[in-house]
């Protein structure tokens, strides 16, 4: 149950963020979590909102951008907690390519969101070893 | 000190001049006519037969030469000569389907270094000097063509072919080079690692810098003339007519003489293909003259250039062709490489790219820059920035073996690449050279 990322090109210039955010914005769409990388000439914008669909729709053929599974692990907002979570995916030998986080709304309540080489492997893993994933479902607030 | 090569030739009165060109064409043409059959066929189709040539008048006559031709004609097309008697090739700097291969006779070698020894002497070379050739070697004409002529004056020749600029400055430094060949960018980045390395300008032995095979401004040569303590001499050629030497310049520094005695130089209206009145701006064409195994007539340079036939105070009566003013194609002449945008759109396609792309040339510290921008297709589009990265590094790696020379390619968002009136503007030329 991995969920959607959106990765949006973007040039490295002003401007060219906070017309991506604003059509998000006036759509009422919200983003739990974002990130970007950046090059000298462009960066990709990377977020994980509370409707996909319809933010596709937005982004439309305006933008360069594409759909990308993520896992994101459920831990404790507290010392200690990543630890344990990469333990068990590099046991399982999965390559992470980029991570970030984002904090839910209980005070327990984070979440880790990897990008890696292997979805399926990974949910099952941390699954297993009684972490939980979120699923785009859960991501509707 | 000789101040001519050939003084003979370099000071033959203008009727001299006229005898020897009139005496050449007639011959010239039918030799063309008796052993390259495809430039026989477009005479045929002219209905011009070597009959109708008497003189160098009757050249207006004869039918052009382009580019294209010489790649239909590709590889022995254009052979005027037996291969047994053919002793070398050079080929241009352009890449596939561009290609054009240049042979060469003994003959054509000799009167071709005679053309580069004149211009290594009207630079104040003789057997005295140290001459450091930094063209390259090898295929491109601007090595063995300097390199040929400093021979034949009798300089101890340094062939130093380019690039290794730590090697080129201590070669210059330890065996003293007193007259540098190379293009105007690659003495300018010499005169700042000189300068770098703490040497001033009178530290160096040079006196003089024969540089060619790119467009270069009067401020870029007082620049040089500065940074290296030296006088900088603009020598023009292609291999199309056999390389560097066509066309040199002498101390007055006012424009090239060229090599009349074998090339017949016209200046023609591009679009109409008519011969202009004298001092008009227009297309250089060139005829050789008394070439064997190559023997272009009317090969169209596609440079836009002017003609002086004022006389000159160094005493040279051929007359003199200014440094070209642009182009009358889409040629760019990047690092002193032939770059025809075309070739960036087939490179980009065969990648898997959109077309749309946008060149940007600018010279920073007298090297040209060059950038490539490049919309990214949805289906290249990835979540990784690595693989982006690698996407921009093959990009790059593929124009480099198409063009010979490394553009910094910048891979941008799609329809950002500016569009006027609809049509995508290809080039930026930030360089002002002309």
């Amino acid at each position: 149950m991995a969920i959607t990322q959106l990765s949006v090109f973007l040039m490295n210039q002003p401007g060219a963020l906070v017309d991506a955010i604003k059509a998000i914005s006036d759509a009422n769409i919200n983003i739990r979590a974002l990130s970007i990388a950046e090059a000298n000439d462009f960066g990709i914008l990377r977020i994980i909102v509370s409707d996909s669909d319809a933010v596709c729709k937005l982004l439309g053929d305006q933008y360069l951008f594409s759909r990308t599974e993520v896992v994101a692990a459920k831990m404790g907002d507290r010392s200690g907690a990543l630890y344990p979570i990469l333990v068990v995916l590099n046991e399982a030998n999965i390559n992470i390519e980029y991570m970030y986080a984002f904090t839910g709304s209980g005070p327990e309540e984070a979440y880790v969101v990897f990008r890696v080489n292997d979805v399926k492997t990974a949910e099952e893993v941390l699954n297993a070893n009684g972490i939980a994933t979120l699923s785009d479902d859960n991501l509707k607030i | 000190m000789k101040k001519y090569f050939q003084p003979e030739i370099e000071t033959a009165p203008r009727e001299k001049i006229l005898e020897i060109q009139n005496e050449k064409i007639v011959r010239q043409v039918k030799h063309v006519w008796d052993n390259v059959p495809y430039y026989r066929h477009l005479m045929e189709k002219q209905g011009v037969t070597p009959d109708d040539i008497k003189s160098v008048d009757d050249i207006k006559k004869l039918p052009f030469l382009s580019k294209a031709d010489l790649r239909d004609s590709y590889p022995y097309g254009m052979l005027g000569a037996d291969l047994k008697d053919c002793v070398r090739i050079h080929s241009t700097s352009g890449t596939t389907g561009k290609r054009v291969v240049a042979f060469y006779t003994q003959h054509d070698l000799d009167l071709w270094s005679d053309c580069t020894a004149r211009a290594i002497v009207a630079a104040g070379g003789s057997e005295e000097d140290v001459v450091q050739v930094c063209y390259g070697y090898g295929l491109f004409t601007g090595g063995s063509g300097l390199h040929d002529g400093a021979h034949k004056v009798g300089c101890l020749t340094l062939p130093m072919s380019s690039g290794n600029t730590e090697r080129q400055i201590q070669f210059m430094m330890d065996l003293e080079s007193t007259i540098l060949c190379c293009t105007p960018s690659y003495a300018a980045y010499i005169g700042e690692a000189l300068k770098e390395q703490g040497f001033q300008p009178e530290d160096n032995k040079l006196k003089a810098g024969i540089f060619g095979a790119e467009p270069w401004t009067e401020e870029m040569r007082q620049e040089i003339e500065k940074s290296l303590g030296i006088k900088a001499y603009d020598i023009y050629g292609l291999t199309e007519t056999s390389g560097p030497g066509v066309a040199y310049e002498c101390e007055e520094q006012k424009g090239m003489h060229i090599n009349e005695d074998h090339f017949y130089a016209e200046i023609i209206d591009p679009d109409t293909g008519e011969v202009l009145p004298e001092g008009s701006v227009g297309e250089l064409v060139f005829t050789s003259l008394d070439k064997e195994a190559f023997p272009l007539l009317r090969y169209r340079t596609r440079d836009l250039c002017v003609l002086n036939r004022t006389p000159c105070s160094c005493g040279r009566t051929h007359v003199r062709m200014a440094k070209p003013m642009g182009r009358s194609d889409d040629m760019l002449i990047i690092r002193g490489v032939n770059v025809f945008p075309s070739q960036i759109e087939t490179v980009l396609l065969n990648e898997g790219y959109t077309p749309n792309y946008q060149i940007v040339l600018d010279r920073e510290r007298n090297t040209d820059t060059f950038d490539v921008y490049v919309e990214v297709a949805p289906d290249q589009f990835s979540d990784l920035m690595s693989q982006i990265q690698k996407m921009e590094k093959s990009l790059e790696s593929a124009l480099r073996t198409m063009l010979g020379i490394s553009p910094k390619v910048h891979l941008v968002a799609p329809k950002t690449i500016t569009r006027s009136e609809g049509k995508a503007v290809r080039v930026i030329d930030k360089r002002k050279l002309h």
